[in-house]
């Protein structure tokens, strides 16, 4: 018993640790993969391939001085970048990253991989990302700034129009697994067809996941859904006031965002743990690997399409994603039924 | 008694963040301390083993209406309330008013201690009453919405579709094509 809570403990922090990693390491895959596609090579003079260039800009920025604009609304000008980063790492509670494991028989019963198993876990991850606005909209609000206050206004509507369907995508996953257990829906993708292609919910689901992934990047405020912070027309968006650690939490907490988009993709579309090769307990492995190739997605995706218009934005949003969520939803459940009965 | 600790704080939080929101100026600051109220009662829902529900709590109330609360009340750029112009004007100053307001939170009051003292089982743990499984199984808690509550679940659904189209065509302007 106690031992066992020692090791639940362990993979909490194992968790967290991963996800700080994650950040930094995102920061250099990001400037990295940019480099290689504007044909440069990237930072390379910190440590060997340039791997250490997170660490030191981030001492940079702890040596800077904290500004605060005078106009500033004290208390949210502080409490801004702690919301937002505290909900991006409290979103990954409840996502599973690996199978059942012993840890090589030192357990007598197997713990779970994962922070947290609650039985509808979907939906803590999505409540606790849609609590992430909070900390950009008072940002934008509290810096008392023309650029900043439009980049909080935007990032509010953009977000209320693009959960819509997300959530509408993911609750076509829900019907298919009959469960809102994250753990429960990446085993019911567990097998192949004919032992070629594996169950995973991408075949099942192949507009239901191009519109989750869609609807992430502009969760995640990322490029081309970027506005919050398009840089040509708001400077910096709702960050511009923002200096030394405070300034750093926010581009954290979006990396940080983007893992549990990433994983919860993988989770839910991608088979989680499940692949060919490697036995079960070694599936985190490839959990790994899929979360790194949705990264690298991203990356790509941010450094190869331009930025919409906001009025784009606004229109595919509510025009053309959410009917095609909605859509796949009923299609979906019908289809279930039609299975099921 | 970890969960009577849990219970008291939440409950006190809750409290005193509603208490709150009326006493401030800046209804940014209102806003955000109705956030914590529904934040704090999201944890007393899990505390009655009703997971969805609190999770519902946050989705719905926190993460979406609250949000647009914030964003209208950006959009207005609302200005600190203005004490001292409608301290004559208000009408809460004229002394029935205010004294009818209060008899009226009195008798709020009085039946909110009724309600508690005459109510069946509200000392009992949540697990020892009826209808407990139902609410902490979201397939139980599915079930009996859309079979012994499905009338009042359409109601309620039509009821918001009509709100919906109102405030659509009270929105558009005249002569507005799009």
């Amino acid at each position: 018993m106690d031992l066992r809570f020692l090791v639940q403990l362990g993979i909490i922090g194992l968790t967290f640790f991963m996800l700080i990693n994650a950040s930094a390491l995102l920061v250099y895959a990001e400037r990295k993969v940019m480099g290689f596609m504007q044909q440069r090579y990237g930072p390379y003079l910190v440590g060997p391939h340039g791997l250490l260039q997170p660490l030191a800009d981030i001492l940079k920025l702890l040596m800077k001085e904290e500004l605060r604009p005078k106009g500033a609304d004290r208390w949210l000008f502080t409490l801004a970048p702690i919301l937002s980063v505290t909900a991006a790492f409290a979103a990954f509670a409840t996502v599973p990253w690996g199978a059942e494991t012993t840890l090589f028989g030192l357990l007598d019963e197997p713990v779970k991989l994962g922070a947290a198993d609650v039985n509808v876990g979907v939906l803590v991850v999505f409540a606790i990302t849609s609590m992430g606005v909070y900390g950009i909209v008072l940002a934008g609000w509290s810096s008392n700034s023309k650029y900043s206050l439009l980049g909080g206004l935007r990032s509010a509507a953009q977000m209320i129009s693009y959960e819509l369907s997300y959530a509408t995508a993911i609750a076509a996953v829900i019907l298919l697994a009959g469960s809102m257990s994250i753990r429960e829906i990446v085993d019911g993708q567990a097998g192949s067809w004919f032992s070629i292609v594996p169950t995973w919910y991408v075949f099942l689901q192949p507009l239901g996941f191009i519109i989750y992934m869609i609807a992430g990047v502009a969760e995640t405020n990322r490029a081309p859904f970027d506005f919050p912070e398009a840089e040509q027309e708001l400077v910096a968006g709702y960050n511009t006031e923002y200096s030394s650690v405070r300034f750093a939490l926010f581009p954290q907490a979006e990396y940080i965002n983007m893992t549990t988009m990433a994983a919860v993709a993988t989770d839910l579309y991608l088979g989680g743990w499940h692949g060919p090769f490697l036995p079960v307990e070694y599936g985190w492995i490839w959990f790994l690997v899929k979360v790194g190739a949705i990264l690298f997605l991203y990356i790509w995706v941010r450094w190869t399409v331009p930025r919409y218009r906001y009025d784009q934005l606004m229109k595919f949003g509510w025009k053309w994603l959410f009917p095609a969520a909605v859509v796949n939803l009923i299609l979906t459940a019908a289809a279930v039924l039609y299975f099921n009965a | 008694m970890p969960e009577t600790l849990v219970f008291y704080l939440l409950s006190g939080l809750a409290i005193v963040a509603s208490a709150l929101v009326i006493g401030q100026r800046n209804p940014m600051y209102s806003v955000l301390l109705l956030v914590a109220s529904f934040g704090a009662l999201a944890g007393l829902y899990i505390q009655l083993d009703a997971p969805f529900v609190a999770v519902a709590q946050i989705i719905i109330y926190a993460g979406a209406v609250m949000v647009l609360f914030l964003f209208v009340v950006m959009l207005l750029n609302a200005p600190q309330e203005d004490a001292a112009e409608w301290d004559r004007t208000h009408p809460l100053r004229i002394p029935a008013f205010a004294r009818f307001g209060a008899l009226l939170a009195l008798l709020l009051v009085v039946q909110l201690v009724w309600a508690l003292l005459t109510a069946a089982g509200t000392g009992a743990p949540v697990a020892a009453r009826a209808g407990s499984e139902t609410v902490s199984s979201v397939r139980a808690l599915g079930r009996t919405l859309f079979t012994d509550y499905v009338f009042a679940f359409e109601a309620t659904s039509i009821l918001i579709l009509v709100a919906m189209v109102g405030a659509v065509v009270l929105a558009r302007r005249e002569g507005d094509q799009a």
